[in-house]
């Protein structure tokens, strides 16, 4: 029986192996044909006759890309963006995680901020009145407006918060008894001890702020000041709706079979370039953080 | 142990980001009045001619709003089922794998799609759909004809959902994982010792371990209802396909930002807005009620 056991459980293994093998496969095909066609040539890849191995490899798409002053300047804007909006971010959030992770007791109008923080994750005005805000205040066109209204991540404050109030209080209370303040508590002990929770939250918002693309489109004016995923974007929807409208199916599939494949591909490899920099590092610390932050018993 | 001077240091670590958070959150609430105006952008708020209820009336009569609000919740709630479900296989299969290194390696593979933006990912997808993409000449090789998904209103539905999915069931995973390594291995050696199959043991031991995490995620699901995921569509979507995914933020969008109808667009975003929110509170307290789950 025991052996009759062992042979059925090894194919049911194997049969999982399969499948998620499949799965794995899945994820991976759309992104290494992307890469397979920004290095092949532009005949064979507009004849789709690319899958995952490149046809007459060339990196010509790559060279085009580094000539392209708009992708440069778009790309330089991003890690402006990031930057200033990670900053930001990682200020924001670790001050604000560490004073409302303490009590009524002790922070009286903590759950008062609280309910305010997450009123604002909920409920927002819409996208007509954010517009007409930021150009109220005139920060169209301005790398601020890509910047400000995302200085307070709710979520990562939240998530954060929640891991600030599992480590144990004593080591506040002792601090304080040696006479140290808030800021030297938070300083000292809690970014030290936090270092993880700390990392997530922060390659979150660099991830996010490297990904945003409306914001771009919205608030900038000018092509010279959208960044990245915008410029991107724009490319993409290069056939202007009303040309499509007009067009039947198959007028509008030769339209859009001419577009650069090639090039385009070669672009968004370079533009994932930096998330897949930072994605080992996310890796190592996000499922830690993640679930420490977000279940509370 | 209550320190009034500690209190106002608390209160100076919070407030440049509550201030922040008055000026681009809340005042564009203020701005949402608009909403119940004929606002012209060259008098501004106080010069615009009040309405009342109008735009809302004028909405609903439009046959737009109808399809745009069914195709919002149509594929925001196929959306939740297949992200319910699918990570939750995902999530079974590989709790079966015993060898660390296959897992790990698995699971850094399939978290990789949820950090793309929708901006690339559709630019993707649209070159692996088209004609001669990839997906059309797997058809081939079953002698099916190549299919134009971006232009068909049958088949665009399922590939947003389809690449939805994609993107992030790695992602969602990881709460199903969570959980399943919580279950007591005890559990599992005593359901061995009585015989039971490995089927038997998924059954009794490991779907009831999962259960809560599942109806909490369920519940919590019910506030995305409005929610289709405008990045997605916004970035895959083109008027051939409006009828069938056309939702409320690319309606909002096109109408407020792109054709300045101020007042209409911030009337439909408003309405939206209101029937979220009272959505993602219900979905809270019914969570908190339920699963004993706090935001805070």
């Amino acid at each position: 029986m025991v052996g009759q056991n062992s042979v059925r459980n090894r194919i049911i293994d194997g049969s999982i192996l399969a499948v998620l093998f499949l799965i794995t496969i899945a994820c991976l095909i759309p992104l290494l044909h992307t890469v397979a066609v920004s290095f092949s040539d532009k005949t064979a890849a507009d004849a789709g006759r690319v899958f995952l191995t490149p046809i007459k490899a060339t990196t010509a798409s790559y060279a085009k890309v580094l000539d392209d002053g708009q992708f440069f300047q778009a790309f330089l804007i991003s890690v402006q963006r990031v930057l200033l909006g990670g900053l930001l971010n990682f200020v924001l959030t670790v001050m604000m995680a560490f004073a409302l992770s303490k009590d009524a007791k002790q922070f009286p109008m903590r759950n008062v901020y609280m309910w305010f923080l997450v009123f604002t994750m909920l409920f927002s005005g819409g996208i007509v009145p954010w517009f007409m805000t930021i150009k109220y205040y005139g920060l169209l066109d301005s790398i601020w407006a890509l910047v400000l209204p995302h200085a307070v991540q709710v979520f990562n404050v939240i998530l954060l918060m929640n891991f600030f109030r599992n480590l144990p209080k004593e080591l506040n209370e002792a601090a304080e008894m040696d006479g140290a303040g808030p800021w030297y508590v938070m300083v000292r002990l809690y970014i030290p001890l936090s270092l993880p929770s700390i990392a997530t939250v922060t390659l979150f918002s660099i991830v996010f702020h490297w990904n945003s693309f409306f914001d771009g489109l919205v608030l900038m004016s000018k092509q010279d000041h959208y960044p990245l995923q915008t410029y991107i974007q724009t490319l993409v929807t290069q056939i202007s709706a009303q040309a499509m409208t007009s067009m039947s199916p198959e007028e509008l599939a030769a339209a859009m079979a001419v577009s650069n494949r090639t090039f385009n591909a070669a672009k968004i490899i370079v533009s994932m370039i930096p998330i897949l920099l930072i994605y080992p590092f996310i890796q190592r610390f996000f499922i830690h953080g993640i679930t420490l932050g977000s279940v509370k018993e | 142990m209550y320190s009034r001077k500690n209190a106002l240091h608390y209160h100076a670590m919070v407030l440049p980001g509550i201030l922040l958070l008055l000026l681009f959150s809340v005042v564009p609430i203020g701005f949402a009045v608009i909403a119940f105006q004929n606002f012209k952008p060259g008098r501004g708020i106080t010069g615009s001619e009040w309405v009342g209820l109008e735009n809302f009336h004028y909405l609903f009569q439009l046959p737009d709003s109808r399809l745009i609000f069914f195709n919002t919740i149509f594929l925001a709630v196929l959306k939740i089922a297949a992200n319910l479900i699918v990570p939750l296989v995902f999530a079974l299969l590989l709790n079966e794998v015993r060898v660390r290194f296959l897992r790990k390696s698995i699971q850094t593979i399939v978290y990789l799609p949820h950090f793309i933006s929708w901006v690339l990912l559709a630019t993707i997808f649209f070159d692996v759909f088209s004609l001669e993409g990839i997906v059309n000449q797997a058809l081939g090789l079953f002698g099916i004809d190549p299919v134009l998904f971006y232009a068909s209103n049958r088949w665009f539905p399922a590939i947003i959902v389809a690449t939805d999915v994609w993107k992030e069931f790695g992602f969602n995973a990881i709460v199903y994982l969570a959980a399943l390594t919580g279950i007591n291995p005890a559990l599992y050696e005593a359901a061995g010792i009585d015989g039971a199959s490995r089927f038997r043991q998924l059954w009794h031991v490991t779907l009831p371990g999962v259960k809560t995490t599942v109806i909490l995620l369920a519940t919590l699901a019910l506030g995305n209802v409005m929610n289709a995921n405008f990045d997605q569509i916004f970035n895959m979507y083109n008027p051939l396909v409006y009828q069938s995914s056309d939702i409320i933020d690319t309606y909002v969008y096109r109408v407020g930002l792109n054709d300045l109808q101020y007042s209409l667009g911030t009337a439909v975003g408003l309405l939206k807005s209101v029937v979220s929110f009272i959505l993602v509170v219900l979905s809270y307290v019914l969570a908190s009620r339920f699963a004993g789950y706090r935001i805070f």
